[in-house]
């Protein structure tokens, strides 16, 4: 059964992002998270996996979750749901090719997903930003803890290295190493 | 050169670039154009930035969609069943064998230490790639409108995400629609 549900609800995901990469992110969380398959935590963490292996973001994701809930045969129905909605309407539109390069249809749809797919990368940042500085609630007492100044400044410092367009892996790692060195020097 | 020595050919050159790019679907344009256009010249340079932007306005991801429809081109459902089949397969293996060991490493304390900091370089990275999808979009009133609606509806009101997708794609073709109906008289 956990390997329809896969199945199904990777191939939900494939079939309705746009853009591909971290389009899919909020797409992913929101499923991910309603079923209760991974915390939020173990998403980011799986991100920077994602990011220092070779591939598609969507391929790795869906085949971390499939692998995680049911094994091999899980991570083969993830992967194969999230392939084949791209994999069947590309087939289709690789026919109709000259057709759809100028299709006012396909544009006109364009012109709404670029803006809202913005907007929900925004609620995925926010999401992520929640994970990072208040994973255990909002209180006060978040800020009496050094943890929560230990992410703060390696954010910091990998937004204006990321911004600077350093890549990906190297952020990753400085910021290994730096939440190695803090967790070590405040003893968390 | 023959059907045969196409397909393995296609199936090989896409393993090449599924186990050589990080970072996924922009982050493969160069090496498609470079071992597909350039070096074994299946298809001219010139339909491979129409591939691109029809991979970009298809759902699913970009690397998929363009090694897909790469293979089709190139050999029909057969050329883009390999292709396919060889861009995911490195990740499928890759990542089969990190996530069995990825639960044990992450009990151990150096590593949740590193993860910490890790968390904290991801969401750079996400406003990173926010920005640019940010800097891509149209700017205009509708845009702007779909962008903030977008993001209020599912972070405040918690709407469902592919509603919001549904209902965006609408908004955009009826509006384009309307605009160009009043370009036209």
């Amino acid at each position: 059964m956990i390997l329809l549900i896969l199945f199904l609800t990777f191939f939900k995901i494939g079939a309705f992002t746009f853009g591909g990469g971290y389009a899919m992110l909020p797409l992913i969380q929101a499923e991910v998270l309603k079923h209760n398959w991974l915390e939020s935590e173990k998403i980011v963490n799986f991100i920077a996996v994602s990011e220092s292996t070779p591939g598609p973001f969507a391929v790795n994701i869906a085949t971390y979750v499939g692998m995680e809930l049911g094994g091999l045969p899980g991570a083969f129905c993830a992967t194969l749901g999230v392939v084949l909605p791209s994999f069947l309407i590309i087939l289709i539109v690789a026919r109709l090719f000259e057709k759809f390069k100028e299709n006012s249809v396909v544009k006109g749809l364009m012109t709404g997903l670029k803006p809202a797919v913005v907007g929900l990368i925004a609620t995925a940042v926010l999401s992520i930003g929640k994970t990072v500085f208040f994973n255990d609630g909002f209180s006060l007492s978040v800020f009496a803890n050094a943890k929560f100044y230990l992410s703060l400044v390696t954010f910091g410092v990998m937004l204006v290295l990321a911004l600077k367009k350093k890549h990906p892996i190297l952020i990753v790692c400085l910021s290994a190493a730096i939440g190695i060195a803090g967790g070590y020097a405040f003893g968390l | 050169m023959s059907r045969k020595s196409k397909i393995v050919g296609l199936f090989l050159t896409f393993l090449k670039i599924g186990a050589f790019t990080f970072g996924g679907g922009y982050a493969m344009i160069p090496l498609i154009q470079r071992e597909i256009c350039e070096k074994r010249k299946w298809i001219a340079e010139q339909d491979i930035m129409d591939i691109i932007a029809i991979a970009e306005s298809t759902p699913g991801p970009i690397a998929i969609n363009s090694a897909t429809f790469v293979g089709y081109k190139v050999c029909g459902f057969w050329g883009s069943f390999v292709a396919t089949a060889g861009i995911v397969l490195p990740s499928f293996i890759i990542i089969s064998l990190i996530s069995m060991v990825i639960s044990q490493f992450e009990q151990l304390k150096p590593v949740k230490y590193a993860f910490i900091g890790i968390r904290a370089g991801v969401l750079a990275l996400i406003i990173k790639a926010f920005l640019s999808m940010y800097k891509q979009c149209p700017k205009n009133t509708i845009s702007y409108i779909v962008a903030a609606l977008a993001f209020v509806l599912v972070a405040v009101f918690d709407l469902n995400v592919l509603l919001v997708i549904i209902c965006s794609g609408a908004i955009g073709l009826i509006s384009s629609l309307w605009i160009r109906r009043r370009v036209a008289k």
